[in-house]
């Protein structure tokens, strides 16, 4: 205790400035060696989850491979037509090495996939992965403008619904996030572009050349996650704010504004987090429809294209292709997670 | 003697569960009655959405006599005409009258919510107990095949059983019972895991009944109210799954009234008739709509627990 005239610096610095502790804290986490205990943790953590995707990955390239070979007929009838020269099909079988057994042929795909190959399209006679390459930019454009809008939207609502819980404006943004969530994703499209583009003229219909004609397929992607993302933020944000943290940050007089910005919205917003990153891979695949209303050259019209001409090697690429960044995208949302939230680290 | 005692024993077992379930979660003297009471008390959207969802199921079942038209009969004549008096919802571009398909299509995607659902639910189910159950390799296999399952995005998966077996409703139906099960294994598992350490499960054991019924007759009761609020939450996504994937040409095939394809064909006249395309929209959003509602009231009643996960 500091005597009569002394003063005491420890409280003046923990009274004064708000991060004093705070960095008092992580000052003897760096001279303890405690990081160096964590940070093999979280390593260990990291390489224990990518250990479990690596099965998965092989899991779900096998699957793919094996059901697009389960498809009756032979794939080089079903590409050429029914009327070609026999010699010429079993040749050009020779040349795709179609006539090799299964599992010879799903380690050579494998092998050629690692090495950046998908194959050549039947249709197009082009490298499939070169196809993808083209493609892919404005599937990513699309995925990350979408994303944009839903976390914005998303969040917005979703704070303002928690602060006026049971008011007017909390039930029409809830009813109107249900909607979202509700609504096909064609619908949005079509809605607005029917309205935004044909009516109002406010965007070109389709296309995807310039952001003005981007913002339409933007929103339409991002409508329905902008939905769940603010009914996930909202039922977060109750419930952080009933915690008792909350009631002492108000009874120290912090404003409304404080309380929620510097307190609860930290809280709440872990699970959130989490939860965008997996929309955002998540997209990747929604962008089928979004892509097809507004004729967006992305990658699932390819695939869609590769189911409507029987291309299997451009399906083959794209759908792989695709779920393999899906799942890399959920490994990095998990692993974002564990970095974020530290009660998960510690229960680890 | 022996066989009365065991009857008893078995019996006791038998009946352990449900109050013991009921205790924990909501006081022992509710029953499946008071819980819709409580149900539609609290929640009244839910209870409107049930009203909702019923009438379609009447309007579906009963759809010849609903629909004024033939939902299926063309009169070139009537091509692209605006909602009127005699076609509420106007003609498509064969004439055929919007209003009449709508209502035929009703059936086509409730059959497609529930039948699909409740095919892959099943499959999830027994997969997901007999994963709890037994654990080890069985486990192992099972979940991992689930991971794999999971980690594909539906909508693509789905596609690729299209394509393997070519369009039409019948393939919908065998693509959308393949690919939906794993959500189902991994919660029904993760119950399994806690109920297989009840006393109630001990008792069954230790008396000698055999691992199926004590995993059907024991632990799947128990597992019941969140099968039930899953599949209220499924259906819609079975619906709107159909939906997309006739939307993109690779499912229901023409002349068939399903909702996605009237909306894909409507969209070539989109810019004069929009409501060919914005109807059918409607009907698929009113119908998601009113099993979301629902799915979220029956959980807040019936399993606490699913909205912690």
């Amino acid at each position: 205790m500091p005597q009569n005239g002394e003063i005491d610096f420890a409280a003046f610095f923990h009274n004064s400035l708000p991060g004093a502790p705070r960095a008092g804290k992580a000052l003897s986490f760096i001279m303890d060696g405690a990081w160096q205990k964590e940070g093999e943790q979280v390593l260990s953590r990291v390489l224990k989850r990518i250990a479990i995707s690596v099965p998965v990955l092989v899991g779900v390239v096998l699957a793919i491979f094996i059901m697009l070979r389960i498809v009756p007929g032979d794939p080089v009838t079903t590409m050429m037509g029914e009327h070609v020269n026999p010699a010429v099909i079993e040749k050009i079988s020779r040349e795709m090495g179609l006539d090799q057994p299964l599992i010879v042929q799903f380690f050579r795909y494998v092998a050629n996939a690692l090495r950046g190959d998908f194959g050549t399209s039947y249709r197009l006679n082009r490298n499939v992965t070169q196809i993808i390459l083209d493609a892919f930019p404005n599937t990513v454009k699309l995925s990350l403008l979408a994303a944009a809008v839903a976390w914005i939207i998303g969040i917005v609502a979703g704070i303002v619904a928690a602060i006026q819980q049971n008011k007017l404006l909390d039930r029409l943004f809830m009813g109107s996030a249900l909607l979202g969530v509700s609504m096909p994703v064609f619908m949005t499209a079509l809605v607005l572009q029917y309205v935004f583009a044909f009516k109002l003229k406010w965007f070109p219909v389709s296309g995807f050349d310039s952001l003005r004609a981007m913002i339409l397929p933007a929103i339409a992607l991002g409508w329905n996650s902008a939905g769940s993302i603010a009914r996930m933020t909202r039922s977060n944000l109750v419930e952080v704010m009933q915690n008792d943290f909350i009631r002492t940050a108000r009874a120290k007089g912090l404003r409304e504004q404080g309380v929620i910005v510097g307190h609860a919205l930290k809280n709440a917003m872990l699970p959130v987090v989490t939860m965008m990153a997996l929309q955002l891979s998540s997209m990747l695949s929604g962008a089928v429809l979004t892509e097809s209303v507004f004729g967006v050259p992305g990658i699932g019209r390819l695939a869609v294209n590769g189911i409507e001409t029987r291309d299997m090697p451009l399906l083959q690429g794209t759908v792989v292709f695709t779920t393999i960044l899906i799942i890399l995208g959920n490994l990095v949302a998990d692993l974002l997670y564990n970095v974020l939230d530290p009660r998960i680290r510690e229960d680890g | 003697m022996k066989d009365e005692r065991q009857e008893e024993m078995m019996a006791a077992a038998g009946t352990a569960p449900k109050p013991d379930i009921a205790e924990a979660q909501l006081g022992e003297a509710d029953t499946w009655m008071d819980k819709l009471r409580t149900l539609v008390r609290q929640n009244k959207m839910a209870a409107a959405s049930a009203v909702v969802i019923v009438l379609m199921i009447l309007v579906a079942v009963f759809a010849p006599w609903v629909a004024p038209y033939d939902h299926l009969a063309q009169s070139l004549t009537d091509r692209l005409q605006d909602p009127s008096a005699a076609h509420w919802l106007g003609t498509d571009e064969l004439g055929r009258d919007v209003y009449s398909r709508i209502i035929f299509g009703a059936r086509i995607s409730l059959t497609i919510g529930l039948v699909p659902t409740l095919i892959s639910m099943a499959i999830g189910t027994v997969l997901g107990l007999c994963a709890g159950f037994y654990g080890g390799k069985t486990d192992f296999i099972i979940m991992r095949l689930a991971d794999v399952m999971l980690a594909f995005p539906s909508l693509l998966l789905a596609m690729v059983v299209m394509y393997t077996m070519g369009g039409g409703l019948i393939n919908i139906f065998i693509a959308l019972s393949l690919v939906n099960w794993a959500g189902t294994a991994r919660i029904v598992r993760s119950h399994t895991l806690s109920l297989k350490e009840k006393e109630f499960v001990e008792a069954a054991r230790s008396i000698g009944v055999k691992k199926w019924t004590i995993m059907f007759r024991h632990i799947l009761p128990n597992c019941l109210p969140s099968l039930i609020v899953l599949f209220t939450l499924n259906i819609p996504s079975a619906i709107l799954s159909e939906a997309s994937l006739s939307f993109l040409g690779i499912g229901a095939q023409p002349p068939s009234a399903s909702w996605g394809l009237m909306v894909v064909r409507g969209k070539k006249y989109l810019f004069s008739e929009p409501w060919l395309s914005i109807a059918p929209s409607v009907a698929i959003m009113i119908v998601v709509l009113a099993f979301n509602f629902l799915g979220d009231g029956l959980r807040d009643v019936l399993d606490p627990y699913l909205k912690e996960q």
